[in-house]
């Protein structure tokens, strides 16, 4: 036993730096494909194999992209795209999670409220279109609603089911501690939904952008959709290209920024995340 | 001290779970439902927590009709149940949210020396074994000082040796402020070795079957011949219990109705 703890101790310095190393490498292995993808592309149209024109190779691609940086125009078309996804997703998350709960809790909301609701969803968003344009005008209304419609259904869902699936056993122990209802929301229901609900916040913001781009082809003035338009009318497929870079990343940054602000609420989860 | 009147429980689907039970319990006592499994052991200990209520008969807790959960009634279930987003120290201290931090604080503190775990206060559940979390729940139970003690199989998913180190937790707890215990448990061993009274009850419906006095004496050497004997003789009762004979109160009201 006593030998066995000695080596253990002896080897844990050697292990650890090797451990973080491995994981470090997996971590930039994500990396390898696009990259490679890209120099075999680039030397193939630098090479004269293949035509760029329709398929413009990376350098160019930079090229618009810092361009675009470096007139400021990438900043306010990626600043009205973002404006509007946080203002859709502001809605549709406080819509969706407020009927969420009161559907999830009150056993009357949902036999009156849900079969709406799942029969709204069936639409495609997208059909909302042509009315919220009539209702709301062609300017940022309409789109700021398409954007919380889609948004407010994968929330909506989440909560509801998350609510529905919370653990008999540990409400229990709030009624045994003779919790009042609120007591009881406050310091037992919203613990346990946490984890769903953050969930469900990241599904209703990759609709989010999903939905700013279908909003911003049907007439804008300025945004990262509006470019991809731009691009097509003019036959700058480079354009294009820049956008949905410029996309990628902002998604990619939004759902980063919700995580890294709910990490902290959840650490004392109880998951294999490290370990898949 | 607690009492139990013609108390029957039948579920929604019809299931008759507890039938006509009348049972006394002191102030101090530790009483031990033993049963085998179905015969409504923990239904009836959801009823004195007042997480169910009876369909007929009443609890009564020092004259008062229990209906809903008490201040004054603690409850360690068969799992720990802990909060897994509350650290151990907030676990056990969920139940004082009305005492100032300080207060709470110091009596957290105390309550986990007790029940041995000082070191690990700021964890999360899922960072311990299940015989640790367990003795969280314990702590969480107790630091509130109930009158009236209830424990459903709190040991049984446990290994023989923590179960013995938990008995022995329990216990010197007990000794301190010495709450009323109902405990609910399969385990023949478990009851003789903390209860001073031993309820064996009979499945389908749930009934008292027998009452067996435990008079040995604390602490208990569990190698003793007494225990031994005590032991035989609730494995005894238990037995019977299952082969489907009448009650033995019924029986002994019979035998007499036979006289003439």
């Amino acid at each position: 036993m006593s030998v066995l703890e000695i080596a253990a101790a002896v080897d844990e310095p050697e292990r650890r730096p090797a451990a973080s190393r491995r994981s470090y490498r997996l971590a930039i292995a994500g990396f390898v494909l696009p990259i490679v993808l890209a120099i075999l592309w680039e030397g193939l149209v630098a090479a004269g194999i293949a035509n760029g024109r329709l398929m413009p190779p990376p350098s160019v691609v930079g090229r618009t992209l810092w361009g675009l940086a470096a007139s400021g125009e990438l900043l306010t078309h990626a600043g009205a795209t973002l404006w509007r996804v946080a203002a859709g997703f502001g809605l549709g998350a406080l819509a969706g999670t407020v009927l969420g709960a009161v559907t999830g809790a009150l056993p009357v909301a949902r036999s009156l409220l849900d079969p709406t609701l799942q029969a709204l969803r069936a639409i495609p968003s997208i059909a909302w279109v042509p009315l919220f344009i009539l209702w709301l005008g062609i300017f940022e209304a309409s789109k700021v609603a398409l954007i919380a419609v889609g948004v407010f259904f994968p929330v909506y869902l989440g909560v509801a089911a998350a609510i529905q699936g919370i653990d008999r056993k540990i409400v229990e122990v709030g009624r045994v501690f003779r919790l009042s209802r609120l007591a009881m929301t406050r310091r037992v229901l919203l613990p346990a939904i946490l984890p769903a609900w953050i969930t469900a916040l990241r599904s209703g913001l990759g609709l989010g952008f999903m939905f700013v781009v279908a909003a911003e082809i049907m007439g804008a003035s300025e945004g990262l959709g509006y470019l991809l338009v731009d691009g097509q009318q003019l036959g700058r497929p480079d354009t294009i290209i820049a956008a949905i870079i410029s996309f990628a990343v902002l998604g990619k940054l939004a759902d980063g920024l919700l995580v890294a602000i709910t990490r902290p609420f959840l650490a004392w989860q109880d998951t294999a995340r490290d370990k898949l | 001290m607690l009492s139990f009147d013609r108390l029957s429980k039948t579920y929604a689907d019809g299931t008759r779970a507890l039938s006509a039970i009348t049972l006394d319990v002191g102030r101090g006592e530790i009483v031990a439902l033993l049963g085998g499994s179905g015969c409504g052991k923990t239904t009836l200990l959801r009823l004195v927590a007042g997480l169910d209520r009876p369909s007929e008969g009443a609890i009564r807790l020092d004259g008062e009709v229990i209906a809903e959960p008490r201040a004054d009634v603690g409850v360690i279930f068969q799992e720990p149940r802990l909060f897994p987003w509350l650290s151990v120290a907030e676990n056990v201290g969920f139940g004082l949210s009305h005492l100032s931090a300080s207060e709470r604080d110091g009596l957290v503190t105390t309550a986990l020396v007790r029940v041995g775990l000082a070191g690990h206060a700021k964890r999360w559940p899922r960072e311990l074994s299940g015989g640790q979390q367990q003795r969280v729940a314990i702590a969480r139970a107790l630091v509130t000082k109930p009158k009236l003690l209830l424990m459903d199989e709190p040991f049984s998913a446990l290994d023989a040796t923590t179960r013995a180190s938990l008995h022995g937790h329990l216990l010197a707890l007990w000794q301190e402020s010495r709450p009323t215990v109902v405990m609910v448990t399969h385990d023949v061993e478990e009851a003789v070795t903390l209860a001073d009274r031993i309820i064996v009850m009979q499945p389908k419906p749930g009934r008292v079957f027998d009452e067996l006095d435990n008079p040995l004496a604390r602490p208990r050497d569990r190698l003793s011949p007494a225990f031994e004997a005590m032991k035989r003789e609730a494995l005894r009762t238990l037995d019977r219990s299952l082969r489907d004979e009448a009650p033995h109160q019924e029986k002994a009201a019979e035998t007499a109705g036979m006289w003439w």
